[in-house]
């Protein structure tokens, strides 16, 4: 019998990849804010890799699930050398979700403490600007910016991977931009 | 003979409360709880959901020979009330995060650490009538021990190194094998109770949709449910029938991930990335039909916020041919891979007799011997339609839940097939009322049940709600599958688990 992962792979090499082919184009109003906000010698130091830590700071999971979406084989963040770690000391930028919770912000300022510089956040989803519908809460504390500094927000409630990628691609070419 | 009575007649005793709607609720004096509580340790009532409120705490059970489903409330002006922790360890949690949020003690239980209050709030019990003034420092939380020679801690969280929500697990392991874990949550507390009370109509959908993002169309469905209830809206046909198309959706897309991932944490990689593209098919067709990724917002109370064109029907059932095929060869590759089954097969055991403690459900129950679905009992429209069939099994391990959800998603994809031919015609929205009044309502997430409590204000808005998430009962039980597991099986029991955090800790 020929194991059935051998007629999958087999598939897949005859019918090419599921990857989508247009990319959607860098988001302009993410990178004005970024703009702003990073320095000259950032592309010469990073060349067009970027290494990303997820930090769920509160939110609902709904972001998360959009995180993993855009690491499928539709979307593919990793053909634009863009890739997920596991440690913040080895990340160029924190990728934050969620209002950020009285309870989880020690825990946020020490991960971004531990990230190397030159770093950037990444404020990602509705919660993470202001609060979002959590606002106001005792247990909140409110967006991202109210406990790190912020250098760009990927707005939706959930952003899809399309917004994810716009935002995260134009964090890329203003980092080379400059 | 004690132990047969039923629930309904036990309560009895009680003062029925009225306006509660469509299940009982009766309010009990400190004699008749404790003797409830008695009579818990004998009786096969399940805990379903348990929540406070500044004088009062609530307990949802069901009984689990008849079916009949009631709200015990007890008032405590006192603010001390006998705990069930003895009969139910299930409510042990429970009863910690009801003291942390609305000081009401519970009375002879030896655990009386904090739960979701980590000592970092504004202030503490901040729900309470009175309320205390913050804690000086941050408490440290007393994990329990493990001694022995050669034994070393590991402390996991709360920021993981995946894509995952935060936590802290103390793993207390003798070189390989875990000897105990211990599980801290609480570090995504929102305070959703406290942002429930006194709010409109609308505000609070969102913000029930958003207590666990992955369910949010389980979230807003017993949601809906449950206001209707309370107001006694009765919603046209045709919503009944697109809320269960969008919650068969919604089940399809979380267990093929989950499948995905679970097999991805055996290093098995190419699962992850096929079922990764077929839980993309799902979300766009969610996209195309209903103009949103997960169908958030889209279940509101009196119906849903669109209705669905011919033609989207007619595409999801083209897609969903095409998703079959894809899907059974995915099960081929699982089935008849044994470096997989391997790590799959007898890890992570819950014997059967836990879960029926702690009266776990969804696929965590259903792999150990327990086949409670709310889409069955107590049920709901329109389901009693369709046939429904729940799979359980008996073996309690990885491998059981991974066929657990394999068997519901060709479960679901036959329902949905159903729905789309089925679904009478039709408006897909009324105004709900204004009134007041209180409501309880089922529904079943991908997870298990969730359980939400309303009580209505007669100007159309919610006076109080609380939402409660299946993985209350299952977080415990984690703790029991890894034991005697190696700390390399851990990725894997838990994402054969899949709990909510945002959903527990509220």
């Amino acid at each position: 019998m020929i194991p059935p992962i051998s007629k999958i792979l087999f598939r897949h090499l005859v019918k090419g990849p599921h990857t989508m082919r247009n990319v959607p184009p860098p988001d302009p109003d993410g990178s004005e804010e970024l703009a702003r906000a990073l320095g000259e010698t950032v592309r010469a130091r990073l060349g067009r890799s970027l290494s990303i830590r997820e930090v769920d700071a509160g939110s609902c999971n709904g972001c998360e699930l959009e995180i993993h979406a855009v690491n499928n084989p539709v979307y593919d963040l990793e053909r634009f050398g863009i890739r997920f770690v596991a440690s913040p000391r080895h990340a160029d930028v924190l990728l934050v979700t969620g209002p950020v919770t009285v309870n989880m912000a020690e825990a946020l300022r020490r991960t971004y403490e531990a990230t190397p510089g030159p770093k950037w956040v990444v404020a990602m989803g509705d919660c993470a600007r202001d609060g979002g519908c959590f606002a106001g809460s005792y247990a909140v504390v409110g967006g991202v910016h109210a406990v790190v500094p912020v250098d760009l927000h990927i707005p939706g409630c959930p952003p899809s991977p399309k917004q994810i990628l716009a935002g995260l691609l134009a964090l890329l070419d203003s980092v080379a931009a400059k | 003979m004690m132990g047969n009575i039923t629930l309904l007649e036990f309560l009895s005793v009680g003062q029925p409360v009225a306006e509660h709607r469509p299940f009982p609720r009766f309010r009990l004096d400190s004699r008749a709880w404790r003797a409830m509580v008695g009579q818990l340790a004998v009786a096969e009532w399940s805990v379903m959901a348990m929540w406070g409120e500044p004088d009062e705490v609530h307990l949802a059970l069901r009984d689990e020979e008849t079916n009949d489903i009631a709200v015990v409330s007890h008032p405590c002006p006192e603010h001390r009330y006998y705990s069930l922790a003895r009969a139910r360890p299930s409510a042990i949690r429970l009863e910690r995060a009801i003291h942390d949020l609305w000081g009401l003690a519970p009375l002879g239980v030896e655990d009386r650490r904090p739960w979701l209050d980590h000592g970092r709030w504004p202030r503490r019990h901040p729900l309470a009538a009175h309320s205390l003034p913050p804690a000086e420092a941050p408490f440290r939380y007393a994990f329990l021990t493990a001694e022995g020679d050669g034994l070393h801690q590991i402390p996991v969280g709360p920021v993981h190194a995946g894509v995952i929500e935060p936590a802290h697990f103390r793993f207390h392991a003798q070189g390989e094998t875990v000897v105990r874990l211990e599980e801290r949550l609480g570090y995504v507390h929102k305070g959703i109770s406290g942002l429930l009370s006194g709010t409109s109509l609308d505000q609070a959908a969102r913000i029930v949709g958003r207590v666990s993002g992955d369910a949010t169309v389980a979230y807003s469905l017993a949601f809906a449910r449950a206001v209707e209830a309370a107001i006694g809206c009765e919603i046209p046909p045709r919503a009944v029938w697109l809320r269960a198309l969008m919650a068969e959706m919604e089940r399809i897309a979380n267990h093929v991930f989950d499948i995905g991932a679970v097999c991805n944490d055996a290093a098995f990689a190419i699962m992850l990335s096929h079922m990764g593209v077929l839980r993309e098919k799902i979300l766009r067709a969610n996209d195309a039909m209903f103009g949103h990724r997960l169908c958030m917002d889209r279940v509101v109370p009196g119906g849903v916020t669109r209705d669905l064109a011919e033609e989207g029907a007619e595409a999801v059932k083209h897609l969903l041919y095409g998703f079959r095929k894809d899907f059974e060869r995915a099960f081929q590759m699982y089935e008849n891979t044994p470096s997989l089954s391997d790590r799959t097969l007898g890890t992570g055991i819950v014997p059967t007799s836990l879960i029926h403690r702690f009266g776990a459900g969804g696929f965590v129950g259903r792999a150990s011997g327990r086949g409670q679905d709310a889409r069955r009992a107590p049920g709901y429209p329109p389901y009693q339609h369709l046939d429904l069939t729940v799979p359980a099994y008996a073996e309690g391990d990885v491998n059981a839940r991974l066929a657990v959800r394999f068997d519901e998603v060709r479960e679901s994809l036959r329902l949905i097939g159903r729905i789309l031919t089925e679904m009478p015609g039709g408006s897909f929205w009324v105004p709900p009322p204004h009134m007041a009044g209180e409501g309880l309502a089922v529904a079943e997430s991908f997870r298990g049940e969730v359980v939400v409590w309303v009580r209505m204000a007669e100007d159309g808005g919610v006076e109080r709600c609380h939402p409660h998430d299946p993985s209350w009962f299952q977080w415990p039980l984690l703790e029991a599958a890894i034991e005697g597991n190696i700390v390399a099986d851990f990725p894997l029991c838990n994402k054969s688990f899949n709990c909510s955090y945002s959903g527990h800790d509220l």
